[in-house]
């Protein structure tokens, strides 16, 4: 395994005034063995920035490293990676043990050893009884596991994954998430993996680089990025449903955005005045929609409460008051984290 | 449009590509720039000398009274092959549509003319009317019909319009039934449950979601018949009686080959790639353009 | 389709029937006329029934000779040369343009556009319209009455490039990728997988490119002027000279199924890639 060291990476579109940039200036290291998801909405340059990491992409400024290596003008080949694609990407006409061999087969690895990384990929991804089938008669959950089979045998220094899940339906993309894990656990290799579903970056990931328009925003652990966002940003994209982030609150300050998430409003005597617009319920929890008492009542506040508490009626008024140590607070203008004012 | 991947390779391609290009350059463009050239020539019986005449041997072309006769039956022609050859096979698709038992029977019947080279086709077709032993000839006699191709030219143009469309309809049959067949049967059933019979379906639904298929097989059928049809001339009429069945791409050959006059042909044949140049393009603006539903 | 309308149904059998009489009725009559003696078949009307001479005028057609008017040389020849042109221009073509779409496709290299629309020109002029002076440069080069000479100016086309270009575009880029990735070089994934992917495209082209260098006829006119050469496509018109009667009709028709059987097999046999190759070309 290696490390992968990103300095201001920048990815430009096209030249002069009609370029196009997608990347700014992105700098982050991620350490040997860790495993660091990508996490951001579509479009926001999430992939890109994995096949520049892959070689797919040419970088445009900026510098990349494997193993303290500069890669920028490596062949994908020569980066000693590997590469799971969102679409699989098997070549169809072979068989899976084809599909496996064909890296290795280029390399003019012996017929031996590559027998025998086949096998112990097989075994670990459990698709042995598949070796000698073609990909179209395989599920996709299985296609997947030949893909991330065919990666394994490559032993490389770092694993890509481009959100390899996103074609799955949601039962089998929990169970291959489990998978990775466990993969992970088991060989210790360098990942970056890329997702828009936040979920999978909170469940998957040692740190997770947030990123919107081509920036970093935040890079950091779950927790980090759950309990301390870096922006609004950040805020509202990690965490269902997102985090209320209120201008309008009843002791807001001017210039400032008051975050709570849901589930650290309770329901009290006195506090924050709402009107109840809708509840929705979810079985253990229930969501409750209002929109303050006061003022244009145009924010809508989202509070999250759970079974056993009574359920507050439609169009009657209740009031919430957020945990004491769970409020952020925002620049409003930057959107950038402050501390208590 | 360009594929997202792209291979990084400096020499490669153009060794790919030079075979093609090569191959092009010496029986393509190196003979058709020579067609233009000529056709700004005249060449004297000899072939010792050539004099530059600009635009006098196309000049000679519109005063020519046979070239002009020419075009106005290769216009002719191409528009009954053309029609003829549509209108039959859209018939024929339309009911191969429906007809499920057998199906696989008649469509393999209907694609062999395809195999069949139109060489062939002129000669089968000369056998079958030929004046003496032809025996659709002695079937139209008994009708009253006194046959004779190689006297009557409105008998000739008839036969290799026959000759034609019968080889084009497997053809024309083949993408009609494509487009046919792509047309969402949920769109039919929603019109029959509002009412339209077959027949209405047809012309409200089916035809106009053809149109595309449509468009595309007259200029290819116009094609066809400006070019692919010099064998079925060849074989059966030789452009005669007369001058009646006598086609442009047939004069071009007749002219250059027989009659020695290089730069007349060479001319008829720049006006035929025009025509020709001018078909695809409308053809191509008009397929890219595909109407979206 | 729709309602089960049982005259629609009988109709539409009754149009279909009427569409394969008529389409296989030439052939049909072909197919008599060369089991009779040429005397038998020169009265009208010919019989309309098989008769019994057939082994004899293939024969005569295969192996030539004969009293007929016009060209009396073997077919069994003519046929060998038919089968040799059309094979060398369908690998001919599909070979070279294979090759091309690829490198149009896949790579980025200076005047890519301008090849590209030079190669599209030529899907617009088909060989009738340049006779004259692609005539001169194969006589120059030496090329007459030869194989050569007979294949290589009908390469010249580019509608295999299209076909497999249109292909090629709609193969995902994740397997070039992925090819990538595992270490292929450019060749290495073509011949590895591109060209494996193109099967059908490919037994689609085979089956179009052989029937039309096949059905050849008015280039090879040209290009020879010995019967040693002549496509069997020519030389079933060289055998129609003249009067009616002094034809051996029998012989005649006898040659035209000979030249239909190679393009007919062919089609029947890979009908499936056939029609669909034909109707993805044009998109």
């Amino acid at each position: 395994m290696a490390s992968i060291t990103l300095k201001e990476v920048v990815k430009r579109y096209g030249s002069g005034k009609t370029a196009n940039q997608v990347i700014n200036g992105v700098t982050a290291e991620i350490l040997t063995g860790e495993f660091v998801v990508i996490v951001g909405p579509s479009g926001c340059g999430k992939s890109t920035l994995l096949r520049m990491v892959a070689g797919l992409e040419e970088i445009s400024s900026g510098e990349i490293s494997i193993g303290g290596r500069v890669v920028n003008d490596l062949e994908p080949s020569e980066r000693d990676i590997a590469m799971v694609f969102q679409n699989y990407a098997l070549y169809p006409h072979m068989s899976v043990f084809d599909n496996m061999a064909y890296g290795l087969k280029i390399a003019k690895v012996p017929l031996e050893e590559i027998k025998a990384r086949v096998d112990k990929a097989a075994k670990i991804l459990e698709i042995g009884p598949f070796l000698n089938r073609k990909p179209r008669e395989l599920s996709g959950g299985q296609r997947q596991r030949v893909a991330m089979g065919r990666a394994i045998v490559r032993h490389p220094k770092v694993f890509l994954f481009d959100e390899p899940l996103s074609n799955l339906d949601a039962k089998l993309r929990a169970q291959t998430r489990i998978e990775i894990q466990k993969l992970h656990r088991e060989l210790g290799i360098t990942s970056l993996f890329v997702t828009h579903d936040q979920v999978e970056a909170m469940t998957l990931a040692q740190r997770m680089i947030v990123i919107n328009l081509g920036a970093m925003e935040q890079f950091g652990t779950p927790e980090e990025v759950y309990n301390r966002p870096a922006t609004t940003f950040v805020a509202s994209f990690i965490g269902s449903p997102p985090m209320n982030l209120l201008k309008n609150a009843p002791d807001a300050l001017p210039g400032i955005i008051t975050g709570v998430r849901p589930e650290h409003l309770d329901i009290t005597e006195t506090g924050w005045a709402l009107h109840v617009e809708t509840v929705e319920m979810l079985g253990a929890e229930r969501l409750v929609y209002g929109r303050w008492t006061h003022g244009a009542g145009d924010e809508l506040v989202i509070l999250r409460t759970e079974e056993g508490h009574p359920v507050p009626a439609i169009g009657s008024t209740i009031c919430v008051t957020p945990r004491a140590d769970k409020i952020h607070y925002f620049d409003a203008s930057t959107g950038k984290r402050k501390e208590a004012p | 449009m360009e594929k997202r991947v792209q291979f990084r390779a400096p020499l490669l391609p153009w060794l790919l590509i030079a075979p093609q290009v090569l191959v092009i350059s010496v029986f393509f463009f190196w003979p058709a720039a020579q067609a233009l050239l000529q056709s700004f020539q005249i060449e004297d019986a000899f072939g010792i000398s050539t004099q530059w005449v600009g635009m006098e041997n196309f000049n000679r072309l519109w005063n020519d009274a046979s070239y002009l006769t020419s075009f106005k039956t290769t216009a002719i022609f191409s528009l009954l092959v053309a029609v003829l050859g549509i209108g039959l096979s859209l018939m024929l698709a339309i009911f191969a549509d429906r007809v499920i038992k057998g199906a696989m029977f008649y469509k393999t019947m209907l694609i062999v003319p395809y195999a069949v080279a139109p060489a062939v086709a002129g000669v089968l077709w000369i056998f079958m009317f030929s004046p003496s032993l032809g025996v659709v000839s002695y079937g139209l006699g008994k009708l009253g019909i006194d046959w004779n191709h190689l006297l009557n030219g409105s008998h000739a143009m008839t036969l290799i319009v026959m000759a034609a469309v019968w080889k084009q309809i497997s053809y024309n049959f083949l993408f009609f039934l494509a487009g046919l067949q792509s047309i969402p049967k949920s769109l039919i059933e929603a019109a029959a449950i509002d009412g339209a019979k077959a027949w209405r379906r047809f012309w409200t639904i089916q035809f106009p979601l053809l149109s595309p298929t449509t468009f595309f097989l007259l200029v290819i059928n116009m094609i066809y018949a400006f070019f692919d049809t010099f064998a079925i001339v060849d074989a059966t009429t030789h452009g005669g009686p007369g001058q009646a069945t006598s086609i442009l791409v047939y004069k071009v050959y007749y002219d250059g080959f027989k009659a020695m006059d290089l730069g007349g042909s060479a001319a008829q044949s720049v006006v035929l790639m025009t025509i020709v140049i001018a078909l695809t393009v409308v053809q191509f603006q008009f397929i890219e353009k595909k109407v979206n539903y | 389709m729709v309602e089960r309308s049982p005259f629609l149904t009988f109709l539409g059998h009754a149009i279909m029937i009427l569409g394969v009489i008529v389409v296989a009725f030439p052939i049909y009559l072909a197919f008599v006329a060369s089991t009779h003696t040429a005397q038998e078949i020169v009265q009208a009307p010919m019989p309309m029934l098989p008769g019994s001479n057939m082994w004899e005028t293939y024969r005569k057609a295969l192996v030539g000779g004969g009293y007929g008017a016009g060209s009396t040389a073997p077919v069994a020849h003519m046929m060998w040369v038919s089968l040799v042109t059309a094979l060398v221009i369908t690998f001919g073509k599909i070979a070279i343009s294979l090759l091309s779409a690829f490198a149009i496709v896949y790579f980025r290299f200076p005047f890519k556009n301008f090849f590209f629309w030079a190669i599209f020109v030529t899907l617009m002029l088909p060989v009738e319209v340049r006779i004259g002076p692609t005539y001169k440069v194969v006589s120059d080069l030496g090329m007459l009455n030869t194989y050569a000479g007979l294949t290589i100016p009908l390469i010249a086309s580019a509608t295999a490039t299209f076909l497999f270009r249109q292909f090629f575009m709609s193969v995902p880029d994740e397997l070039a990728e992925a090819a990538r990735m595992d270490g292929a070089s450019p060749l290495r994934f073509f011949i590895d997988i591109l060209i494996p992917l193109s099967k059908t495209s490919i037994a689609a082209l085979f089956v179009i490119q052989f029937i039309y260098g096949w059905n050849q006829y008015l280039w090879p006119l040209l290009a020879t002027t010995s019967e040693k050469m002549y496509p069997v496509v020519v030389g079933i018109k060289m055998m129609v000279a003249g009067g009616d009667s002094q034809n051996e009709w029998n012989v005649v028709m006898a040659t035209a199924l000979l030249a239909m059987l190679p393009p007919a097999l062919v089609v029947m046999l890979m009908q499936k890639w056939f029609v669909k190759g034909l109707v993805d070309t044009e998109k």
